[in-house]
């Protein structure tokens, strides 16, 4: 048998052992043992002394093509073993998808909260400053500045915890008005603001009352401010709590720090006006009072009413938190079950 | 104020109009005031029409019941049987059917049936029946059936008979808008409103008696203050009876009680002209005379409803030989009131204090038609008006003699000041660009008079009717109202740019509540006001006298809060007696501390409470309950995100009493008590009914004024760090801190981080002994460490662990 007959005979023989082999031992066994020094090719062409000077280069070659094949099929061998071994530690790897999510700590901020920040973001985007009060306020700035002198059957509407005779619990933030107006320099331009804050009533607690709830109060005095104004700042409001496509409807009203004095409506966002469940079918939804700084306010206050003019409004998170979110009892918002709380969690 | 819609048609063209209730109810809230219900008096009944009782048996089978032979149309007459007490005297009168297949208010249906064994083909109704109350429905009827007018047409439907066809548009008033308690007024509005011609009709008296009222009577008023205008006229002879039908059915559709033919015309005066009135049997008065006090302490007085008033010296009274006859625009007296042998009445109109009556009628809970509208206000222009057209009633309807002339007290002048108002300020005002003409229709429209004074500026007069309207800005309202707020534009404030924003404090807290939501605490916002002892409990400084209301509505909360765990705690109690196990709660909000002043210190403080475990139970992970280390891990890197610069400590505390004493911590900040942490005391938690629960509290403004670390970027070293492990068994008393402390002093520069991983007690270590095991990171900026520059520097920690705290290196 010659060198080349002896060749074919050993790639053929490779060849197979290869596809044969079952791991990767194997296959690097079976790499020595071909390819190795003391291996059948090198013995091979160790043998090649022998040959004529003319058939030497071709069976070199071919002893050459032998072994890069040899080696080639070594290496797919080895990668496809490698492979089926990768797989079958995946395999064995895999789990169930579909069982649940590691939960995660993550605290909510109450939904109270979520609206007036929702309304402080929207004012400080309009150029408001926010003032936060005293909650336990004197009199005389709850009531007395605000136009509402003792006796006023206004105040009959706002039953008051009283601490003495001048101090009480606010029954609305809105002594901030006063209180902001008496140190803001309307020379350096207008003051506006908003005073967002807990508030107190002397109501029985039920599904719809609560002796403690909160507001926002909005303030805008200055030069030229009109009640377009208000009507505009009102509409930005709604429509930025409750929907684009809302409008806003003022109707007569009476507060003793406002005249003339609004009490506003929005579209109903459930039906947008066609009347339903939540609008109690009138397509409207009462949800602030509002109106043009009185004139006695402004002159108490130390403000010109010849030359300076304003926009206030009191709104109610409480209640916007109850429309938006269909919260039918207040008191939910104070008793504070981890599962109401944990309930307005949507960010987007 | 229920006002018949019928009745306004009488002054005002509505139905030539085509202005039906329900869009005159809407145009008066989107004009002038809010709108409770529209509603007919018919809603929801049918089939019950006149009938009229032929004849009248014994029922064969009942000692009560009557067989009634009931004509229902021409030509057919039906057996009712009828249970009524008054049936007997229903021969031939006009009755209210239910037939078979009625509906009547309480949503009952009529059937065609058998009352033991007597066919019955419907129902007989007393007026409660088809709807009226027990307080409106007249008294003489109480117990029986209604008979209608003779004229009453068999068949028809009975609605138009009782003035139930009629709308009542029941408005809901504010405060100022008292002259909308009448229909002087609503009629007065609404043709302004409308621009409709206004047919208000007045019936002025001719005085037929020949006594001088002024000889019969004399009015005194020491005090105008009690009563500025105080009028009254005698009338004799009145015949007392029922009111013909017309008026009861005003009375009634306006929710008043019909009585008899003069406490009814008082009652209809007040209606139209929104003047109480009040009715006193002038046999009866103590003395020919009447005059206005204020009560003395301790006073009693019977009124009307028989009740035994004791009043108090700021009560106001009307008296005759001095003695009370009436509360003054709150109630009349037993002793002096009509009744059927009165023969002589006086008739008062007056205007008495708002705010005493207000008060009055307040304290003893007294509210009447009467009182609400003198806490309105009266119109000074219509009480004589009234008084006269009353007289004229009291004439036609109760043959009474009206004696000449009124007998007058006390007088208020009535006053109109001039208003001056310029067209530029009010278009300034409402961003309109009205002209002077619509300005002046407008005014037109109200009946208000004005003179023009210049190009832009009006004089206007307006008449006392309107007693809310006094300076620019009300006209302002009157013309924005009656432009409409719908014509209004809306726009925004174009002003010089504000600057909006938050101030360091609000930043502040808004940054401690992302910070404690982010470490999965949810926010409570609780109740301020707790009993007394909840708000003296819990407080970071000993507890002060805390403040309390004056009048507290409830037991619950009397008192301002001094810490926020209280509530907190109210929360936690309130979540495990629902089921709810796992609660993460902080609190971010004001507690009050009274320190002498007038008001209390508000200062803002942020509280946590946490029950259970703060992950939801899981398939994947073991459950881990909440404990002393995860809350104050939590509070350590809140303080971390607030970058507070100075030392913060925490030491332990045994002195609260509320807390577990070997579990408290008290936070301290340079030295400065800010805080404390720890587990409720076991005690307080099975009182409450609560688990262990964990909490912490911290004065934020001592942290808000606290020195802040810069924020500044870290170099972060290139060079590879080494660590060091060492484990120590040192005696039980020796803290974390210490070794902590000492490992950093004694650490060299390239020490970076202690990290404790360890931490064992236990049966394997001596007695009083614990062991605890540290990894030290050392690492340098500049350069990559040698082994033996870390080995020099942890020797030297170990060496002053072993001589300091007499640690044994394991």
């Amino acid at each position: 048998m010659g060198l080349r007959e002896k060749l074919e005979e050993l790639r053929q023989q490779g060849l197979n052992e290869i596809e044969n082999s079952e791991d990767l031992k194997n296959v690097n066994d079976i790499r020595v043992k071909l390819l190795g020094k003391k291996g059948p090719i090198t013995n091979v062409l160790r043998g090649m002394r022998d040959l004529t000077a003319e058939e030497r280069p071709k069976v070199g070659k071919f002893a050459n093509e032998v072994r890069d094949e040899l080696q080639r099929a070594l290496e797919d061998k080895k990668a496809s073993l490698e492979q089926a071994v990768m797989d079958a530690k995946l395999q064995s790897e895999s789990i169930d998808v579909t069982l649940p999510g590691t939960p995660v700590a993550q605290g909510q901020p109450h939904v109270i909260q979520q609206i007036i920040d929702q309304l402080v973001d929207l004012f400080i985007g309009m150029g408001y400053e926010v003032a936060v009060g005293d909650e336990v306020e004197q009199e005389e700035y709850n009531f007395e500045k605000l136009n509402l002198p003792k006796d006023h059957p206004a105040r009959d509407m706002q039953d008051t915890f009283y601490i003495t005779p001048s101090v009480l619990m606010r029954t609305q933030t809105s002594p901030m008005q006063a209180r902001m107006m008496e140190t803001h320099d309307f020379s350096k331009g207008p003051l506006k603001m908003i005073s967002p804050g807990k508030v107190y009533r002397r109501d029985t607690d039920d599904a719809t009352h609560s002796h403690q709830f909160h507001q926002v109060e909005g303030l805008v005095v200055g030069e030229h401010v009109t009640m377009a104004d208000l009507k505009g700042t009102l509409e930005v409001v709604a429509q930025n709590l409750f929907g684009d496509q809302l409008k806003v409807r003022l109707r007569p009203s009476y507060f003793p720090f406002t005249e003339p004095s609004v009490e506003a409506d929005v579209t109903c966002f459930n039906c947008l006006g066609k009347g339903c469940g939540i609008c109690k079918g009138n397509g409207w939804i009462e949800v602030l009072g509002a109106g043009m700084v009185h004139p006695n306010v402004l002159k108490m206050s130390g403000v010109d009413p010849d030359v300076y003019g304003g926009f206030a409004f009191g709104l109610g998170p409480d209640r916007f938190a109850m429309i938006k979110y269909g919260v039918e009892d207040i008191r939910d918002f104070y008793q504070n079950d981890m599962r109401f709380l944990t309930q307005f969690d949507q960010k987007g | 104020m229920k006002v018949s819609y019928q009745w306004l048609n009488e002054y005002l063209p509505l139905e030539e109009n085509k202005i039906e209730p329900n869009a005159l109810a809407q145009k008066l809230a989107l004009t002038s005031v809010d709108i409770n219900e529209v509603y007919s008096p018919s809603d929801g009944l049918s089939n019950i029409v006149v009938g009229q009782v032929e004849s009248i048996k014994p029922h064969p089978d009942s000692d009560h019941l009557n067989l009634c032979q009931v004509k229902i149309s021409e030509g057919a007459t039906v057996q009712i049987v009828c249970g009524a007490p008054n049936v007997s005297q229903a021969l031939g009168k006009k009755v209210i059917v239910a037939l078979a297949g009625a509906k009547l208010k309480d949503g009952t249906k009529i059937k065609r049936g058998k009352i033991r064994g007597e066919e019955s083909n419907g129902m007989l109704c007393a007026l409660q029946e088809i709807g009226f109350s027990d307080k409106i429905a007249p008294k003489a009827y109480e117990e029986g059936i209604w008979f209608l007018n003779d004229d009453a047409k068999v068949g028809d439907a009975v609605f138009s008979y009782l003035g139930m066809d009629d709308t009542i548009i029941d408005t809901d008033l504010t405060p100022n808008r008292g002259d909308m308690l009448s229909m002087y007024g609503n009629v007065n509005d609404l043709s302004a409103i409308y621009d409709l011609p206004n047919n208000f009709k007045t019936y002025d008296v001719k005085e037929n008696g020949t006594q001088k009222a002024g000889d019969l009577l004399k009015i005194t008023i020491p005090d105008p203050q009690i009563a500025p205008t105080y009028k009254a006229r005698v009338i004799k002879n009145v015949k007392l009876g029922e009111s013909p039908m017309w008026l009861q059915i005003r009375l009634w559709n306006a929710g008043i009680r019909p009585i008899n033919n003069v406490v009814d015309v008082t009652n209809y005066i007040l209606l139209k002209y929104g003047q109480p009135m009040h009715s006193y049997d002038y046999d009866r008065l103590p003395a020919h005379d009447l005059s206005v006090r204020h009560a003395h302490e301790g006073e009693k007085f019977v009124t009307l409803d028989e009740a035994e008033q004791t009043l108090q010296k700021e009560d106001i009274l009307v008296t005759s030989n001095d003695e009370p006859v009436c509360l003054a625009g709150t109630m009349g007296g037993l002793s002096t009131a009509v009744n059927d042998q009165t023969q002589n009445v006086v008739l008062e109109a007056a205007i008495f204090d708002s705010v005493m009556v207000r008060k009055q009628a307040r304290r003893l809970d007294l509210h009447s038609e009467s009182s609400m509208r003198f806490e309105r206000g009266i119109n000074p222009e219509t009480v004589e008006t009234a008084l006269n057209e009353a007289a004229y009633w009291l004439q036609q309807l109760a043959d009474g003699e009206v004696e000449q002339g009124i007998v007058t007290g006390s007088e208020k002048p009535v006053e109109s000041t001039p208003i001056t108002m310029s067209v530029n300020k009010v278009n300034a005002v409402l961003g309109t660009e009205l002209k002077l003409e619509q300005i002046e229709n407008i005014f037109d429209r109200l009946k208000f008079a004005y003179t023009q004074s210049g190009d832009d500026a009006l004089v206007v007069n307006v008449p006392a009717r309107r007693w809310d309207i006094s300076i620019a800005a009300d006209l302002n309202e009157e013309i924005a109202r009656l432009y409409g707020y719908e014509n209004i534009p809306s726009t925004l404030p174009t002003m010089t740019r504000t600057l909006g924003g938050l101030n360091p404090r609000q930043k502040f807290l808004k940054a401690t509540r992302q910070s404690l939501q982010s470490m999965g605490l949810n926010q409570a916002i609780s109740y301020s006001l707790m009993n007394e002892k909840q708000a003296q409990q819990f407080t970071i400084d000993p507890a002060v006298t805390p403040m309390q209301l004056d009048y507290p509505m409830s037991s619950d909360h009397t008192t301002a809060r001094e810490s926020i765990i209280s509530g907190l705690l109210v929360d936690v109690a309130y979540n495990t007696t629902r089921q709810v196990e796992d609660i993460a709660l902080y609190e971010q909000g004001r507690v009050f501390i009274p320190k002498g002043g007038e008001r209390p210190e508000e200062q803002e403080h942020v509280a946590g409470a946490m029950a259970g475990s703060l992950l939801a139970d899981s398939w994947h992970l073991e459950k881990r309950p909440v404990d002393f280390y995860q809350i104050k891990g939590i509070v350590e890197r809140y303080l971390h995100n607030m970058a507070i610069a100075g030392t913060i400590e925490y030491v332990a505390d045994s002195t609260r009493k509320e807390m577990h004493p070997g579990r408290t911590a008290n936070i301290l900040l340079n030295g400065k008590l800010i805080g404390f942490v720890g587990q409720i005391h076991p005690q307080f938690a099975k009182d409450l009914k609560i688990p262990a629960t964990y909490v912490f509290e911290l004065n934020l403004e001592a942290l808000m004024v606290a020195e802040k670390l810069p924020k500044q970027y870290l170099h972060i070293s290139k060079y590879p760090a080494v660590t060091r492990d060492i484990a120590l068994l040192v005696d039980e008393d020796v803290t974390n801190e210490e070794v902590v402390d000492l490992i950093y002093q004694k650490g060299g520069q390239y020490l970076k981080d202690v990290h404790l991983f360890d931490v064992y007690t236990g049966a394997k270590l001596p007695a009083g002994k614990k062991s605890l095991a540290y990894t030290l990171t050392y690492q340098a900026d500049d350069t990559t460490l040698t082994e033996d520059q870390v080995n020099d520097a942890f020797a030297r920690v170990e060496k002053h662990l072993q001589d300091v705290l007499n640690a044994e290196i394991r």
